[in-house]
């Protein structure tokens, strides 16, 4: 069946933590809760996200696209050589 | 593991071809709802497919002023209340141009609310996308037309008395012809709708609730924009198509969002082409026909006159 | 870079006729090459905006008829970074309306032409009576330290001559030019002569082609701070422009240095070539003893009391200001060290011989003949004051 060969999508993110100020939004709704909290204070004191379970991220950019900083992005995960390039990320 | 410290995180990030990226980070507040919607307004330009070079951006004064400092496109900063004179000035000296104002509420709908009204009565050809926080932030929290009925304000220290503005039915009521309302959090519907807004002909305007963290949720004790969210989250309710008469909000009530109008009718310069097309007759040069347009009509007129010497 | 070039006959309605000021306004802007036009209806101005309006389809321009001047002032920043030149047309109350965004556009240094029909004030003043009593608000009205240019027509003609070169001055020094006229010279009906669209120059504008990626909006040249080349939107700049101290790539910058170099380059870039721009005209100065300084229609009745002085055997000079901003300084100087008195008769309490006084400082009488508007001066009250300044 072709829905056999779909695969989950996989998500790199990318964290500006210079530019976060600490809104929480990218943590709270984040769909797969990828992230948290950094118990870490940036250079002015915010704590940036940190991702607590990079493969829970199935790469839908809510994180970008709520982020009010731009200091947050998704790039899709290079694929595995042996699963099927067309499929991907679909 | 899937996550990257990266040092080359301004130009790689996917925003980097479309804000001044060497001027971040920005001045706007922790939780701040502004740069959401420039992103939801950056996708949105992305998925249109439309020439960056053709798209100019015009903001007045405040907090979402300040968005035509840091998008990457031909951008105007003006004065307060009268990014959409000056957006007007721009589409019909140049018309091929899309032009997009993103303006506060207060300065919108307070300082510039006359030139809003009569941009919409001409349905002129620009989109604007409203940032509505129901304060003035830069300035330090004073009480906007939009402010809710009893809410807090540093003008109104003992609550609100005034009446707000229900921005989508003004703008209804003054010929907009593509209305559309979403709150901060529906990041993708916003999207959306400033894509059809883009593409829309004629006055479209795209409302967006947010928070502002520092004045309106600390004065009224809100919480932080996480609590704003949530307040959208659980209070707003997708009503497209809804009458316009029946979106007002009140404070910490409801919030009817969605797509509430759109309609085709000629823009200001369809009816000046048209008009003068009309009563002066074939010698009117039509005014502000695009390149393609103009290269299309010599080639007619070439073959026409070699038709003729046939 | 000043690149002169003739008129684009289309708009030149060649030949000669007989109209009002306001009317020979908007001819001489159209022969300039104008064709986005954003007005607001005000007495004594509107005629030009109508007249506009009825020769915008058959030029291929654009009128639009804005909500209020604020609108129209700002629409005209717009019209001009989106290629165009551009024009309005106010009185008194409008003026004060348009004040900010002119300081808006002197801070984006856009080129734009704005004619002030002046008439009685304060306030609602005189609607339908001469007035020049906004000369002061020209120069000084909108907020900040910055320089317009103004100039003052004494008749018709020189309404339709006067808005080509205030045209010429805007694209040369991306400035707003303002065209000082009043009630009386807009609704004086007179011959007035428009050449050939060959005898016409205009000063086209500095278009930038270099690199995009290179192009800074405010970059402005090593001598005489003269602005650098403009851009328009829909050509892949992608440039920024602010009403913020900016650098010159028009990024804010909100320091001591950057508003040092911002405004003393809005200020320089006219005040380094005042002598480039000041115009004038001068008769019998040399051995006068009474020189009378004046401008738009007072200079037509300063002509008959200086006529009147010569018969009675004063010598009499008369300096008319074509050229009331940037002030002709370095003259009205000269003539102080020369003369015993300056008369200025003026159509105001008293604005402009405030500059001639600070000019004078002290070295010869200044003696105003000021009025309370509504009405062009007697000659005679001229004469009287001819007549003190010399005893």
């Amino acid at each position: 069946m072709y829905f056999g060969k779909l695969k989950e999508a996989k998500g790199v993110v990318h964290i500006n933590e210079s530019w976060c100020k600490g809104c929480g939004f990218c943590v709270n709704y984040c769909p797969t809760k990828v992230l948290v909290l950094s118990k870490d204070y940036n250079a002015k004191g915010y704590h940036p996200p940190q991702v607590q379970d990079a493969e829970l991220c199935r790469d839908c950019k809510f994180c970008e696209l709520i982020c009010p900083e731009f200091a947050i992005y998704v790039s899709p995960a290079p694929s595995d050589g042996d699963e099927d390039k067309e499929t991907h990320g679909a | 593991m899937n996550v990257n410290a990266n040092a080359n995180f301004a130009q790689d990030n996917p925003m980097s071809q479309f804000l001044r990226m060497e001027r971040m980070p920005h001045i706007w507040c922790p939780g701040c709802g502004i740069g959401t919607v420039v992103t939801a307004f950056a996708e949105a330009v992305k998925k249109s497919g439309l020439d960056l070079d053709k798209i100019a951006i015009v903001s007045g004064i405040g907090c979402t002023g300040r968005t035509a400092g840091y998008v990457k496109l031909d951008s105007f900063h003006s004065t307060h209340g009268r990014a959409i004179p000056l957006a007007t000035g721009l589409k019909l000296a140049n018309p091929e141009m899309k032009v997009v104002v993103f303006s506060g509420d207060g300065d919108l709908t307070s300082i510039g609310g006359n030139h809003f009204i009569h941009a919409a009565r001409r349905n002129m050809d620009i989109t604007v996308v409203c940032v509505n926080n129901f304060t003035y932030g830069m300035t330090g929290g004073q009480m906007t037309p939009t402010t809710p009925h009893t809410a807090n304000a540093s003008t109104t220290p003992y609550g609100n008395y005034e009446y707000p503005f229900s921005l989508p039915f003004l703008a209804d009521a003054c010929g907009a012809t593509y209305i559309a309302r979403w709150t901060s959090l529906h990041a993708r519907q916003i999207s959306g709708s400033i894509k059809e807004a883009l593409n829309h002909k004629g006055f479209s305007f795209v409302e967006v609730i947010a928070p502002c963290t520092t004045l309106y949720q600390r004065r009224n004790r809100l919480g932080d924009g996480l609590d704003a969210l949530e307040y959208y989250q659980n209070d707003a309710e997708i009503a497209h198509g809804l009458d316009t008469r029946q979106v007002d909000i009140d404070y910490q009530g409801k919030i009817k969002v969605g797509k509430f109008v759109e309609k085709q009718k000629p823009t200001y310069l369809d009816n000046v082409n048209q008009h003068y097309a009309q009563v002066i007759g074939d010698e009117y040069e039509l005014y502000g026909k695009t390149t393609p347009e103009k290269e299309a009509e010599a080639k007619a007129k070439a073959e026409s006159a070699a038709k003729g010497a046939v | 870079m000043v690149r002169k070039v003739k008129a684009d006959p289309k708009g030149v309605l060649e030949g000669p006729h007989f109209m009002d000021g306001d009317h020979a306004l908007a001819e001489g802007a159209l022969a300039a090459g104008c064709r986005f036009f954003a007005g607001y209806p005000i007495t004594p101005s509107t005629e030009t905006a109508e007249r506009f309006a009825e020769r915008c389809p058959e030029v291929g321009g654009l009128f639009i008829q804005m909500e209020d001047e604020i609108a129209s002032v700002t629409a005209l920043i717009g019209g001009a970074w989106g290629g165009q030149k551009v024009m309005t047309v106010t009185s008194g109350p409008g003026m004060s309306l348009m004040l900010e965004n002119i300081g808006l556009a002197c801070m984006t240094e856009t080129p734009m032409v704005i004619a002030n029909v002046q008439r009685g004030g304060p306030s609602t003043g005189l609607p339908t009576l001469t007035a020049q009593q906004d000369m002061m608000q020209a120069r000084w009205g909108s907020h900040g330290d910055y320089r317009v240019i103004a100039l003052a027509p004494d008749s018709p003609q020189e309404c339709f001559d006067l808005a080509i070169e205030a045209f010429n001055l805007a694209e040369t020094y991306r400035v707003p030019v303002l065209i000082m006229t009043d009630e009386t010279v807009g609704h004086m009906h007179e011959k007035v002569v428009i050449p050939p669209a060959s005898e016409i120059e205009v000063v086209e504008r500095n278009w930038y082609t270099g690199p995009k990626d290179q192009y800074k909006p405010f970059k402005f040249g090593a001598e005489n701070y003269m602005p650098g080349p403009m851009v328009k939107i829909g050509d892949g700049y992608r440039f920024h422009i602010t009403g913020l101290v900016h650098d010159e790539r028009g990024y804010p910058q909100a320091s001591v240095e950057a508003g040092k170099i911002n405004i003393t380059h809005l200020i320089e870039k006219i005040d380094s070539n005042r002598d480039k721009i000041v115009r004038f005209e001068a008769d019998q100065l040399d051995g006068a003893e009474v020189v009378v300084v004046s401008y738009g229609i007072t200079s037509r009745i300063a002509i008959k009391a200086v006529m009147d002085a010569r018969k009675e055997g004063i010598k009499t000079g008369n300096f008319r200001m074509i050229t009331c901003w940037p002030f002709p300084e370095k003259q009205i100087r000269e003539i102080a060290s020369k003369v015993k008195a300056i008369v200025v008769p003026e159509i105001n309490y008293g604005q402009m011989v405030l500059e001639v006084e600070r000019m004078a400082a002290g070295k010869c009488k200044v003696i105003s003949v000021n009025s309370t508007g509504g009405a062009v001066h007697d000659p005679n009250e001229i004469l009287a004051a001819i007549k003190e300044g010399r005893s």
